[in-house]
């Protein structure tokens, strides 16, 4: 049973299976091997690592008429986007790029996820769903606008249903419920997905979130990338319990999905937002995944935790094990993975051009848009700067 | 054709003149809906525009500015109420991250057409949290207008206004003049949002103020000409932007300049004013800027209120003091 609903049998004991490292004492009634054992991953998977499809009696029908060609897709998505990622990595490195947040080993969980997003839900990301964007139709350069720091969000959110990247943790889990109310309202039957991560379900915003699209029954999805590292912070400075649990008392269901499953994460996905559509409310989904690089590429891993663990998850790779099934199941031949690769080369290519040519903003830039119908301060500020250019410019002339 | 009503009153007619006008505007707040709010503000709403419209929220004010913002992404136009000015902290982050920072981090794609509604100031008597004046925490960032009526007329029309503004607005109601009645025309037309008004004219002296405070400069203007001064009262209504351009005006005729407020004198609005008008109208200036305000301690318990708040005297005082140079 990986459903956890308000009428769930039995409660967990919620005192974490890391209680004795963290020096808090144990009980005789929260023996730690059992917590340990409540604590590991109960969840989701239709693709085991080694790419051997699993049968699911209750997510199945999810991704039943899946063919060929959309499983080729998905493996295209994660191929492309781990692609861009690496790219934008490396152009940080050349000093290209201020900051870059990489997705590496998200790759499922968010192709997935965008993946089952209709094309008039909306999604609201964090910073790092690159993935997603890719999904929308988000023109990857234009994401990596804010990470050169020419503006801080380069596209139109109402184009493709794509929120701006939000970068204080949480925050957007509140927009992506009231835009869900207002979807309610409507009479509409889109869905809302608001990404998170494992960091960010310690935030209030979260719970007031998960309060405000219980108790208003809006068509919401929250879909926790659990990455396992908030930074520096592993996931039990944060929860005692499994993220997907914390919904049940809320009042709405949460599950926990292989976020290195992209066809899982597909079908629980698509499974929640049939929920939202058909008027059931919120639903939390727990992407159990894990962030392979840095924090950012200003993080250094290194100092908080070892490459064991990287290791291990290493042999989980979202993409290797898709490959797998799709080379078992003879669903993609090596001139699709010949073609794939050319393809990934030119879009590195095209990013790489694309932000190299993106100029820096016009100076006055810093005055347009800090409102919508003006404001005298602004206005006298931006005639004082524009005074204070031209003096150069008089200077210019000698 | 005008009718006399409470500043309260007033708010509720302009709220429900929006919501019949337009079928995007919407009410949440904490307990605005059945009960028509704490201050009956919102009175009798929810029974006719319904609970679709006139929301009860949860107790929580981050989530009730957050989700305001979703609802906006999503075309609404809603007007949210604090229900007290000391528990809008939990949504400042919202406010200022968010509400505020949108329309430009979205390059004018996005338009966040939020009003908050915010009870504020003292002098009512009340417990802790209940009697603050947190306007310059909201001025201090660009990306949102702040506006505080100090009558029922304007309080009417800058909500209309407020509400028609595509960028969020703070909107601090003046809560100890809730109950003062005033000419409401609901078919004049209204002049702009950020523009202050002179409410009394004089010659010696100007005293500038909004909300709570317009009222005590009128009785200080009215004490002032017992004693021959003739002061001139400037209603600003607007604390970002300020209208600097009807300050100047008046200071350059009266040459000296008082600004009252209830909120703290350090960091304070007063001190924006102060410096700016200085900057604009040095060779005017027969005295230095004074305020009057509140001080830097936490905001007293009700049975000092009396001596925290700015009263007839303290503005006398300043009057005097600015005078006497």
């Amino acid at each position: 049973m990986t459903v956890e609903s308000t009428a769930a049998r039995t409660p967990r004991r919620s005192a974490g299976s890391k209680a004795g490292t963290t020096g808090t004492k144990r009980t005789t009634r929260t023996p730690a091997k059992k917590d340990a054992k409540s604590n590991e991953p109960q969840l989701v998977q239709l693709l085991t690592p080694e790419g051997k499809r699993v049968k699911n009696a209750e997510y199945d029908k999810y991704v039943a008429g899946i063919t060929p060609d959309e499983l080729r897709g998905l493996y295209r998505d994660m191929v492309l986007t781990r692609r861009f990622d690496a790219e934008a990595t490396s152009l940080q490195r050349q000093g290209e790029l201020g900051l870059w947040a990489s997705l590496l080993g998200q790759e499922a969980a968010q192709i997935g996820s965008g993946r089952a997003t209709r094309e008039d839900d909306y999604v609201f990301p964090t910073y790092r769903e690159h993935g997603v964007a890719w999904c929308r139709g988000v023109d990857p350069a234009n994401l990596l606008g804010m990470f050169r720091g020419v503006n801080n969000g380069g596209w139109d959110p109402n184009s493709n249903n794509f929120q701006l990247y939000t970068i204080v943790i949480g925050s957007q889990t509140l927009h992506a419920t009231g835009y869900a109310m207002g979807v309610a309202k409507d009479g509409a039957d889109s869905a809302v997905i608001a990404y998170f991560g494992d960091g960010a379900s310690s935030q209030g915003d979260v719970a007031e979130s998960f309060t405000f699209s219980a108790v208003y029954n809006a068509p919401v999805v929250f879909f926790c990338q659990n990455n396992q590292w908030a930074i520096s912070e592993p996931t039990e400075k944060q929860s005692r319990v499994p993220i997907y649990q914390r919904a049940q008392g809320f009042g709405f269901p949460g599950v926990r999905v292989d976020g290195n499953d992209v066809l899982g994460v597909l079908a629980v996905t698509r499974w929640a937002l049939e929920r939202a559509r058909g008027g059931e409310g919120p639903t939390l989904v727990e992407a159990f995944t894990y962030r392979m690089g840095a924090h950012t590429t200003s993080d250094d891993p290194t100092r908080y935790r070892g490459d064991e663990e990287r290791q291990a998850w290493e042999a989980k790779d979202p993409i290797l094990r898709l490959r797998r099934y799709l080379e078992a199941s003879n669903h993609a031949d090596e001139g699709f993975f010949a073609e794939l690769e050319a393809e990934s080369e030119a879009l590195g290519k095209r990013v790489r051009e694309a932000v190299r040519a993106m100029p820096d903003p016009d100076h006055f830039a810093i005055f347009e848009n800090a409102y919508a119908d003006g404001h005298a301060l602004v206005d006298e500020e931006r005639a004082q700067f524009a005074a204070y250019q031209a003096s150069f410019a008089d200077e210019g002339g000698n | 054709m005008a009718d006399k009503m409470a500043l309260a009153k007033a708010i509720n007619e302009s709220l429900r003149r929006a919501l019949e006008s337009d079928p995007k505007v919407l009410i949440m707040g904490e307990d605005v809906g059945k009960l028509g709010g704490v201050f009956r503000v919102t009175d009798g709403l929810q029974k006719d525009f319904g609970e679709s419209r006139v929301i009860d929220t949860p107790l929580a004010e981050s989530g009730i500015v957050g989700t305001a913002i979703g609802l906006a992404l999503r075309g609404y136009r809603p007007v949210v109420e604090i229900q007290f000015d000391g528990f809008v902290f939990p949504a400042y982050d919202q406010i200022v991250t968010q509400l505020a920072k949108m329309h430009a981090r979205s390059l004018g794609k996005v338009k966040l057409p939020v009003v908050v509604r915010i009870p504020y100031g003292g002098g009512i008597g009340a417990v802790e949290h209940h009697s603050e004046s947190p306007e310059a925490l909201f001025a201090h960032v660009a990306g949102l207008k702040i506006v505080s009526p100090s009558n029922a007329s304007d309080a009417y029309w800058m909500m209309q206004q407020a509400i028609q503004s595509d960028d969020p607005v703070i909107f601090f109601e003046p809560k100890r003049r809730y109950w003062d009645k005033g000419e409401v025309n609901a078919e004049a037309i209204p002049g702009p949002l950020h523009k202050a008004r002179v409410v009394r004219e004089g010659t010696d002296l100007t005293l500038a103020a909004y909300g709570p405070m317009v009222k005590l400069c009128q009785e200080v203007a009215d004490a002032a000409a017992e004693e021959g001064k003739n002061l001139e009262v400037l209603d600003l209504r607007s604390v970002s932007p300020i209208d600097f351009d009807s300050i100047q005006a008046s200071v350059e005729k009266t040459r000296r300049l008082v600004v009252v407020h209830e909120a703290p004198v350090f960091f304070g609005s007063g001190a924006e004013i102060a410096a700016r008008i200085t900057e604009r109208s040095f060779y005017h200036l027969e005295a230095p800027v004074l305020r009057v305000g509140g001080y830097h301690a936490p905001y007293p318990p009700a049975r000092l209120e009396e001596e925290y708040l700015p009263n007839l005297d303290r503005v006398l005082d300043a009057v005097d003091r600015s005078l006497a140079y």
